[in-house]
């Protein structure tokens, strides 16, 4: 499959819409990353491009062609989900051969073929082991093997790490992007994880309620979110914000503060300000950083960094930063921000372009 | 993974339908058709609508039979569902011990019906059989063949012997599929035994103990074989339940009709109770 | 609240242990203090769990001691440790409204019942569960019931210990921030003593003042978060704590310093390692420098990741990973040093010496 395009693909199911209204192209060789909390619809998009449900409204087209009925025997697909599946009696050699002993591959190839993928996988060690008494990173690779064997051309993987423990994701999702290039298939990959949507990189739609609010580039999702919902999807931790009104060259934020803003396009009126964690400095950055009163409610300490959780007037924030802050809760602190480093929407929530953009506009 | 689509998949299902229809639809036509026509023999056979219906269910006879049925299944349920219940807990969850309890609970399940009620009439002969024997050495005046009372006290504790197995084996299965960290997590809280019983076993038992309950009601509403062969409905008619009373009918004294429409009846009651306690436990469900 | 002791504690699942290997727990002696907020961290099958499950009691353990301020509990049941505990997945009481969820443990302990409103109230207010109060618990989500699972945990106020069971498997990450921080807050308040196992590392570190980093049944180190990222005393810990973890890159000894392929590294003292023991250097991303000056590297990968780039270098064949900020970039010609006081030195995995004094 070269190309996969929704158009306007919606899901309604009792009465709810689980899907609504997506639209989206996904080109060969493609890493796309579903980003969204639990219930965000991510589950159901995935069964929606793989046919195992059919839309409500709206096609699905794939190299050209309309596939929106068509059910997924006869779709060229593979998916992984988050448990590990395997068949538990069969040895890992035959459990990553058996996509191609349907499909009647000769012996040859399977041989090949199996050997390849197990390579690709580090699982050439284990190949006579059957599945229960492997790790669960091995038995997710093995899972993960089969899907890539069937020379699918849509490869669908449903939070395929999150039953992990930490480190191994860490190091599967290492591995993930370079197994993805050489395939050359559409990958499509749902997590409901920031870090791990910016660690695997390529394209990320965020979802909310059904909605995919932005798709594009990882890196530029995460930097330029057109509206709020999308900031806060792609944000852990959770994204600071601050009601603001804009007059002038002034920005006036909601705990007091006033900063320079140079922003000619943007007209004065309400605003929403938005800036990440770890923007936020306890001490001044740059010539222009803004100082801010703040009080601590509490301190969580990584070892290399620390998150700081403040109030500031009636808003909750969190600092991260480097080095080791252990500050005790009610302490009162002067926090510095870089104006270059807000996110602006409007009332209803749409971005109106970074501080930064507008100024370089300018 | 992988599912090759075809409509090969409806010839296997074929022959289950096949057999259905033969063992359950068939039949069951046949009844209604003779439930509502008249026959002198010779195949010939007039209709007569909703008569045979009525007929049965004015009779005393029947009313008869119908209060024994209740009075025997509400019994049997009464004593069989806790009686299940108390087994399955009693049970050790693991090891070897779980495995002989499980077959030594399956083993009164697999004897026929009709070696059951044979076993049980010479186990309760007052003469030669153990227990009638034995109740009688001990001083209790017992003899099932003559005392209405000693008859039902037979089939009663015959069929507790024969189906709480089903029981237990229900409510063991419910049981084994509770998480280990319900356990812990209840004795950290300080849970008492009964509290654990009441608010963890019950409602994780409550889907297979409502499926214990309607398939011994239906069972015992139809019960035939085994009271028949203990005691042939007497002495007297005393346990001449539903069933016993339907085949004397048809077959005593040929009355198909009759027969037949009480068949209808006891079918349609079976299926009312159990939609109307099916749908009312799984309501409490929801609230 | 208590004090725990564990006394030479060690544990075998299977009957008659022989080896060391047979146990799967090995020889664990410490004291943890009264109030503290410790958490066990380590990769699955590092014993934490059977650790936790020898201090609620769930496990008696096939040696050794466990102490509560100085009474021995180790043939106590966990009902009679007086201790809350809270599980990976889930355990609510289906057909309980979730108020009555919370004040279960209180009422199986004949509180009276004026007390017991007032308790749930507050739990409830502090989880932020009041929106469900008076709901049963069997249709909410499952982040919802594992609130409640927490919140069974904390209502009581007199217990010894508080045990956390990786608490936060099943909970979306941005409800992970909310409730890791309202535990580290409701720690600082009420100053339980907490145990909490994890696999995390941003979990265990963020949530406890000391942290006990579990591996093959052992404890390889037991520290604060700081001590931990910045003096490793395994390489497994330098492994584990730190995302990505620390480079661990073999050397040989060089008078006062090592050599790393064609380079030699300076030390404050020579290397005091053994003959034939494995002799590496460990250093954290953080602590590799990028620059003009230093030994020269190959870049073999650039990650960006938001706030910052994650630069895979090839050094000698190795590879090294460093960390730039959000909009530093590489240079042309990289070249790498280590800052001093980021070189541990280890031989056969355990820290001998470091690269400042």
């Amino acid at each position: 499959m070269s190309t996969l395009e929704l158009r306007s693909v919606t899901k309604v199911a009792g009465g709810e819409t689980h899907i609504d209204a997506v639209s989206m192209t996904l080109e060969a060789g493609s890493l796309n990353v579903l980003l969204g909390p639990t219930l965000a619809g991510k589950t159901t998009l995935m069964r929606l491009m793989a046919g195992l449900e059919k839309p409500t409204a709206g096609n699905v087209i794939a190299d050209g062609r309309d596939v929106t009925g068509e059910p997924v025997q006869k779709r060229n697909v593979a998916m992984v989900y988050q448990q590990f599946i395997n068949y538990p009696a069969m040895s890992v050699y035959e459990n990553i051969a058996s996509p191609l002993r349907v499909a009647g591959a000769d012996a040859a190839t399977i041989e090949r073929e199996v050997k390849k993928a197990a390579e690709l996988l580090r699982l050439t060690p284990y190949l006579d082991r059957r599945p229960l008494n492997l790790s669960g990173g091995q038995q997710q690779r093995t899972a993960l093997a089969r899907a890539m064997v069937k020379k699918a051309g849509l490869v669908l993987l449903d939070e395929p790490l999150a039953n992990l423990d930490y480190k191994l994701r860490e190091e599967l999702r290492a591995e993930l992007p370079r197994i993805f290039a050489e395939s050359g298939a559409i990958f499509v990959y749902a997590t409901t994880e920031p870090t791990e949507a910016l660690l695997l990189g390529g394209n990320t739609a965020t979802l909310d309620r059904g909605r995919v609010t932005q798709f594009g580039r990882t890196v530029d999702v995460f930097r330029a979110p057109v509206d709020i919902v999308t900031a806060q999807t792609f944000s852990d931790p959770p994204m600071n914000t601050v009601a603001a009104v804009k007059q002038g060259d002034r920005l006036a934020l909601n705990t007091g503060v006033s900063m320079p803003l140079r922003a000619p396009g943007l007209a004065d009126g309400p605003l929403i300000v938005g800036f990440r964690p770890h923007h936020l400095a306890p001490s001044q950055t740059a010539p222009d950083a803004v100082p801010m009163a703040a009080r601590v409610i509490v301190t969580e300490i990584t070892g290399s960094e620390s998150f700081v959780h403040l109030a500031a007037g009636e808003e909750r924030w969190t600092m991260l930063t480097h080095g080791v802050h252990d500050l005790d809760p009610g302490t009162e602190l002067t926090v510095w921000l870089e104006p270059r480093h807000l996110l602006l929407f409007d009332p209803s929530g749409r971005s109106v372009a970074s501080a930064a953009h507008a100024a370089r506009a300018a | 993974m992988n599912k090759t689509w075809n409509n090969r998949a409806w010839f296997m299902v074929l022959p289950v339908l096949l057999i259905v229809a033969l063992n359950a639809v068939i039949p069951l036509m046949t009844v209604v058709n003779y439930s509502v026509q008249e026959t002198f023999g010779n195949n010939l056979f007039f209709f007569e609508g909703t008569k045979w219906f009525e007929e049965v269910l004015a009779s005393e006879r029947f009313h008869a039979a119908l209060g024994r049925q209740i009075i025997f299944t509400m019994t049997i349920l009464a004593i069989q569902i806790p009686l299940g219940v108390i087994i399955a807990l009693a049970m050790p969850k693991s090891g070897v011990w779980a495995s002989v309890c499980l077959v030594l609970m399956a083993l009164p399940l697999l004897i026929p019906w009709n070696v059951v009620g044979a076993m049980w009439n010479i186990f309760a002969l007052p003469d030669i059989g153990l227990l009638g024997y034995g109740l009688n050495w001990l001083g209790f005046s017992y003899n099932f063949t003559q005392e209405a009372g000693d008859a039902w006290f037979t089939i009663i504790l015959m069929d507790v012997w024969h189906w709480t197995s089903l029981v237990v084996l229900l409510a063991y299965a419910g049981l084994q599929s509770i998480d280990n960290a319900y356990y812990q997590a209840a004795r950290i809280d300080g849970a008492s035994t009964w509290s654990v019983f009441r608010h963890i076993q019950l409602p994780k038992m409550k889907n297979v103990l409502i499926i214990a309950v309607l398939l011994r009601f239906m069972d015992s509403f139809m019960i035939y074989t085994e009271p028949f062969v203990l005691t042939g409905g007497g002495p007297g008619n005393s346990t001449t339940l539903l069933s016993i009373d339907l085949v004397k009918a048809a077959l005593g004294e040929f009355n198909l009709g009759i027969a037949a429409a009480m068949s209808i009846i006891y079918f349609l009651m079976t299926l009312l109770v159990c939609w109307v306690f099916y749908t009312y436990t799984m309501k409490g469900d929801e609230a | 609240m208590a004090r725990i002791d564990l006394e030479h504690i060690r544990h075998a699942y299977g009957a008659a242990p022989k080896s060391a290997d047979d146990y799967a727990l090995k020889e664990v002696h410490h004291v943890w203090r009264d109030g503290g907020a410790y958490a066990l961290l380590g990769p699955s099958g590092c014993g934490k769990t059977t650790l936790l499950n020898i201090i609620s009691g769930l496990i008696t353990p096939s040696e050794g001691r466990i102490l509560f301020d100085g009474q021995d509990v180790t043939q106590l049941a966990p009902e009679d440790r007086n201790i809350a505990q809270v599980f990976q997945f889930p355990v609510v009481y289906d057909t309980m409204t979730v108020a009555d969820n919370l004040a279960f443990p209180l009422r199986n302990r004949g509180m009276n019942e004026a007390d017991v409103q007032k308790r749930v109230r507050e739990t409830i207010e502090m989880l932020d569960l009041g929106a469900h109060a008076n709901r049963k618990a069997q249709r909410l989500t499952a982040d919802l019931k594992q609130k409640i699972s927490l919140g069974r945990g904390l209502v009581r106020q007199d217990v010894n210990a508080i045990l956390f069971d990786e608490p936060l498997t099943v909970i979306d990450p941005h409800m992970k921030w909310q409730l890791r921080s309202q535990l580290k807050l409701v720690h600082k308040q009420f100053g339980h003593t907490m145990v909490y196992v994890t696999h995390d590392q941003t979990e265990a570190l963020t949530f406890a003042d000391t942290v006990v980093v579990m591996y093959g049944g052992e404890i390889v180190q037991i520290g604060t978060p700081q001590e931990l990222f910045e003096r490793p005393s395994h390489t497994f810990v330098g492994y584990f704590i730190g995302s990505p973890g620390m480079n661990v890159l073999p050397v040989q000894a060089d008078g006062a310093g090592v050599r790393l392929g064609s380079h030699h590294i300076p030390l404050p003292k020579p290397v005091g390692a053994s003959a034939g023991e494995k002799i590496e250097l460990g250093v954290r991303p953080e602590h590799v420098r990028v620059g003009r000056e230093g030994m020269a590297a190959r870049v073999s990968k650039v990650e960006d990741v938001g706030r910052q780039k994650i630069v895979r270098f090839s050094l000698e064949g190795q590879e090294v990973v460093a960390v730039l900020k959000e909009d530093e970039t590489v240079p042309a010609e990289p070249h790498l040093s280590f800052s001093p006081e980021g070189i541990g030195i280890y031989a056969d995995s355990w820290r001998i010496g470091g690269g400042s004094r």
